[in-house]
Formats: C-alpha cells, structure tokens, sequence
C-alpha cells in the first residue's frame, strides 16, 4: 500500500516505513541511541530528499525518546542534574557546529567531510568497544569477574577537576568541567553530521565516567529528547522540510519497535549489550568507508537545486 | 481517463477542427484529455493522452511520405547540478561538477515509429528533438563540448533510471491515416509544476505543422493544506510536529506499559 508524502514529493510504501521504522526503534530502545544515525541514510536510499530525510528524522527520533525516556523515569534511572547538564552543554555545541556546517558547505566540500567524519568516527569508536568488549568476555570465559571493580579512592583526574557536584542517580561525585566538555563536542557533532549523539554519549558516559548502564541510556534519551525537539523546530522553521505524514509513519513503527527494544534490553547482560552496540556501530562505519573506497559503479549524481516555485 | 472524457476529448478536438481554416497545406490540432493531474493522499502516478488530426486542405496532393508525429513533453525547469566522483589517493570524492541551468526534472519523447527513421540527426539537433536535443538549453551550441556531453550523458542515464526521462519509440499510435493519439505516463515522482507539450508533425524527415500545448500537476486536498501549512505557518507546522511526536511517544508508553 501506497501513501503520497506531501513535503518529500513521492509516494512510498506503507509497509516498508513501518518495517524500517520498527526495527531502528527497537535498536533504539535497546541501547539507548537515538537511531538516526541508521535512519537517516535508510530513507535516502528510499530517495527521499536528504534535507526532508534528515529534519523528519529528528521529528521520529524526538518521539521515540519520549517513549524511552518515560519508561527509565519509571524505573528511576534518569538522571535529571546529569541531564541537565549535557542539554546546556549540548545547545552551545550545536551552535558551534551549525557554524561550522555552513564554512564547510561554502568551500564545498560538505558531503566529505561527512562521510569522512563517519567513517573515522564510527570506525574508532566501534573498534575500541568491540576490543574492550571481547576482553570482558573472555574475562567471564575465564572466570574472572568481569569487570574491573572501581576501587573507593581511585578515579581518573579529569573527575577530580574543580566544580565538582554530586550525581546520586548516576552514583557519581565529580567535576562539571568535563561532563559540559563532553556535552559540548557531542552538540557540535550532531549539528554537523545531523544526528542525536547518542552513540557517541553512551559509550563516552560508561566508559570515562563509569556510570552504571541503565542510568547511562536513559539519561541520554532524556538529552536526545531535548536536541531533537528543538532540531525538528529550527529544520520547520529554516526550510520546511519536515514531512508531517512521513514522520507519523516513522513514529508509529518507532514508538512500537522501542517499546520492545526496551524491554529486550532488561534481559541482555552488560557484556553482550556492549558488543552488540560495538558490531553495530562497526558496521555503521564500515559501510561509509566502502562508499568512499570502492569504486563507484555509476560515477555521476544529479543534485536538484531548489528554485522558487 | 475515463471513456465519457475520451469522448469530450474527441468532441472538442472534431469541433475545433473545423473551426480552424487551415493556411498551409497541412496542420495539426491537438487536446488533451485533461490539463491537470491532481496529487492526492493515494497517487501513484497518473496517465494523460493527448488527442490530434494532421488536417490536410482538399486541393492539397496526397504525399509519397507517410506522415510522423513527434510529441516531447518537457517537465519544470529547474538548476540541475551534475557531479562526478573522481580518484584522489585512496578515496572517491565529488571533483568535478556541470550546471545544467535550464534542465528539466521530466522528459518525455514519443513518437509512431523510432527517431532514426524519422528524420536525419542534424534535422533532430535543429528541432530539439531527442532527450540530447531536448536537454540542450535554448542558446547553447549544436555541438556540447566533450566534458559537458560526458556530464549530460550521466544526468540523462540518472534520470532514465528514476523512470524520470523515457523515450518511446511506439508512443504515438495512428488511429486512422490522419488521427493519432500519444499516452503520457507521469511517474509518482515526476515534480509538481507546469509540463509543455510539443507535437510537431514530420513528413519525409521535413517538419510540417507544430502545435504546443501543456498540463501541470499539483497537490489537491490534505497534500495541499500539509505542504502550504508547512511553507507558510512553519513554526506552528513544526510546534504540532514535535507535540504529535512527544504524544505518540507518550501514547505507547501507556498502551504498552506491563509494570
């Protein structure tokens, strides 16, 4: 079944959004990622234009969070101070990245930057997560526990920095400092690449701050939540290319596939659940470095530039 | 197209023809058989067809050459940007790019019998006949110099594939030795705005009679109110867009909530 998208100008299959839609939601739900970063690049290659792909993504994404984040709210594992904190930090960080985002597309070369950005991005990440995660694993093979216990007194330096705050929710007692650092990297980031972040702030919050996992996920849904209700304003705002019924679609099958993916996530363990997210961001990255490594079979694009109608 | 429009269509093109004195030995009338395609919530691409008699003046003798109908349906003009990934290291990047100011999003050329044996090339690149010639803007050269007719064979095979350009070799079909009819199939994809329709009317390889006319195709009903709402009431489209969206979340949480 057919349904015509007013703003993206074709129609699409029902079916297919709704498929697509639920499982990034589900892989949403389980690790706590927003999934534009899987979605995004999915509706481009159902031709949907970029621009509406991108600003009705960050409608879907908006959504979605919502659903994740009231379910760890219930559960108590939403940090608000935490949250806070990585919001304010996250807007001046998207201001920064808006600017940079146009410097880069007046020299023209946007697009490589972009899919530069993913391929070492997604590739250095993903590559450390799957090492650190393999070697937990063998850890439980072998018996040991599986983690190094964090030991009463000992904490990595950039904790001990000045400002230091309490962050009960998130058994964590440490500088601002680099938690608005972090925040504000992240913002500049998602404004450059056009998505949440959430990939990024997941492992950054577990691995250099140790914060336990379920506090981690839905502290970052909670920050997704905000950027993306904002993004969805400024993209209706600046060029109205939000697709009401494309995002109504994207969020019916987001909404559903999340609510399993949460409840999935009660059941992995903390080891699989790293090397789950590790393959998939790995995988992620690999498939930009082919676009940009392998010969193209068709060598020409054609970009429509947008006239007044 | 339904069969009673058919007829009207036919009723309207048998009228004007003889309405019209013809002043050369032969011309050509065209209708259509609707100047609007309308997009509604379940389009998924829509068929027009265009109607026309060669009229030939009695006294006129009749002609060795059969007669050859040629109809270019030309979409919206816009900027198209043609760009090709080129080598650089390891990599493939964007290097070089053409402009194709004039371009058309949608090119449609039929005709009753393949172009090569209609008329010779150099007749087809003065008349603009063939996607190349389509394509070509109005004051550039016959010949494309070598890197820009590289560039538009790769805008031409992009849009092919998108079912965007199309010939057809068979698209005009002759019902009787002077009355003909083309179908035009617009594509779900093929862009809102004003389509031109040129016939032209070849005998030997020589043009006769030429007529024009057009159709456009635009958003009615809900499309229409999303898509202007969106353009001129952008905050309030994007206010709305996040609260369904925070609802919707909402909403399943609660549907599905266990604990």
């Amino acid at each position: 079944m057919q349904i015509y998208l007013p703003i993206a100008e074709l129609p699409i299959s029902i079916l297919t959004v709704l498929g697509l839609s639920g499982a990034v939601g589900f892989i949403s739900g389980l690790f706590g990622v927003g999934g534009g970063f899987l979605l995004t690049p999915l509706l481009i290659f159902l031709d949907i234009p970029p621009a509406v792909a991108v600003a009705t993504v960050a409608a879907q994404v908006a959504g979605s969070s919502t659903t994740g984040v009231l379910t760890y709210w219930r559960r108590r594992a939403l940090d608000l101070r935490l949250g806070g904190i990585l919001v304010s930090g996250g807007i001046v960080g998207t201001l920064l990245g808006v600017l940079f985002f146009n410097s880069m597309r007046r020299l023209g070369q946007l697009e490589l930057v972009i899919t530069l950005s993913y391929v070492t991005l997604f590739s250095i990440i993903g590559g450390l997560m799957l090492y650190d995660a393999v070697r937990a694993l063998m850890r439980v093979r072998a018996g040991k526990p599986a983690r190094l216990r964090r030991r009463a007194g000992t904490h990595p330096w950039w904790m001990g920095l000045p400002w230091r705050m309490r962050f009960p929710h998130s058994q964590l007692y440490c500088s601002v400092i680099p938690i608005a650092g972090l925040a504000v990297v992240i913002g500049f980031i998602g404004a450059v690449l056009g998505v949440g972040g959430g990939f990024i702030l997941v492992p950054a919050l577990i691995y250099f701050f140790r914060i336990p996992t379920a506090v981690v996920v839905g502290t970052s849904l909670f920050q997704i939540l905000v950027t993306m209700s904002g993004a969805t304003i400024l993209h209706a705002l600046t060029n109205q290319s939000v697709d009401l019924v494309l995002a109504l679609l994207l969020l019916l099958g987001g909404v559903i596939g999340a609510q399993f993916g949460g409840r999935a996530a009660r059941n992995l363990n903390v080891e699989s659940f790293r090397l789950l997210l590790a393959l998939l961001i790995l995988s992620v990255g690999l498939r930009f470095a082919i676009e940009l490594f392998i010969p193209p079979g068709e060598p020409f694009s054609v970009v429509l530039t947008e006239s007044p109608r | 197209m339904s069969p009673a429009a058919r007829i009207a269509a036919l009723l309207a093109l048998a009228l004007a023809a003889f309405a019209t004195a013809p002043l050369r030995a032969e011309s050509l009338i065209a209708a259509m058989s609707s100047h609007q395609i309308q997009i509604t919530s379940n389009y998924t691409g829509s068929q027009l067809t265009v109607f026309g008699v060669v009229e030939r003046e009695g006294r006129t003798a009749a002609r060795g050459d059969p007669y050859d109908i040629v109809v270019t349906v030309r979409g919206p003009r816009q900027m198209l940007l043609v760009r090709e990934k080129e080598r650089m290291g390891p990599i493939w990047i964007n290097r070089t790019q053409r402009r194709f100011p004039e371009g058309s999003i949608f090119l449609l050329v039929a005709s009753n019998r393949p172009l090569s044996e209609i008329m010779t090339e150099d007749v087809a690149r003065r008349e603009r006949i063939g996607l190349e010639n389509a394509q070509r803007p109005k004051d550039a050269p016959f010949a494309l110099d070598a890197t820009t007719a590289r560039f538009q064979e790769g805008l031409i095979r992009i849009l092919s594939e998108k079912g965007l350009y199309s010939t057809e070799d068979r698209g005009v079909t002759f019902l009787s030795g002077t009355l003909f009819s083309a179908p035009i199939n617009v594509p779900a994809t093929a862009p809102t705005g004003s389509y031109d329709i040129d016939i032209v009317l070849y005998a030997g390889g020589v043009p006769l009679a030429r007529q024009s006319t057009n159709f456009e195709v635009v958003k009615s009903g809900m499309e229409q109110r999303l898509a202007s709402a969106a353009h001129e009431l952008p905050l309030p489209y994007g206010l709305v867009t996040v609260l369904v969206a925070l609802l919707l979340g909402w909403l399943a949480s609660v549907v599905f909530r266990r604990d």
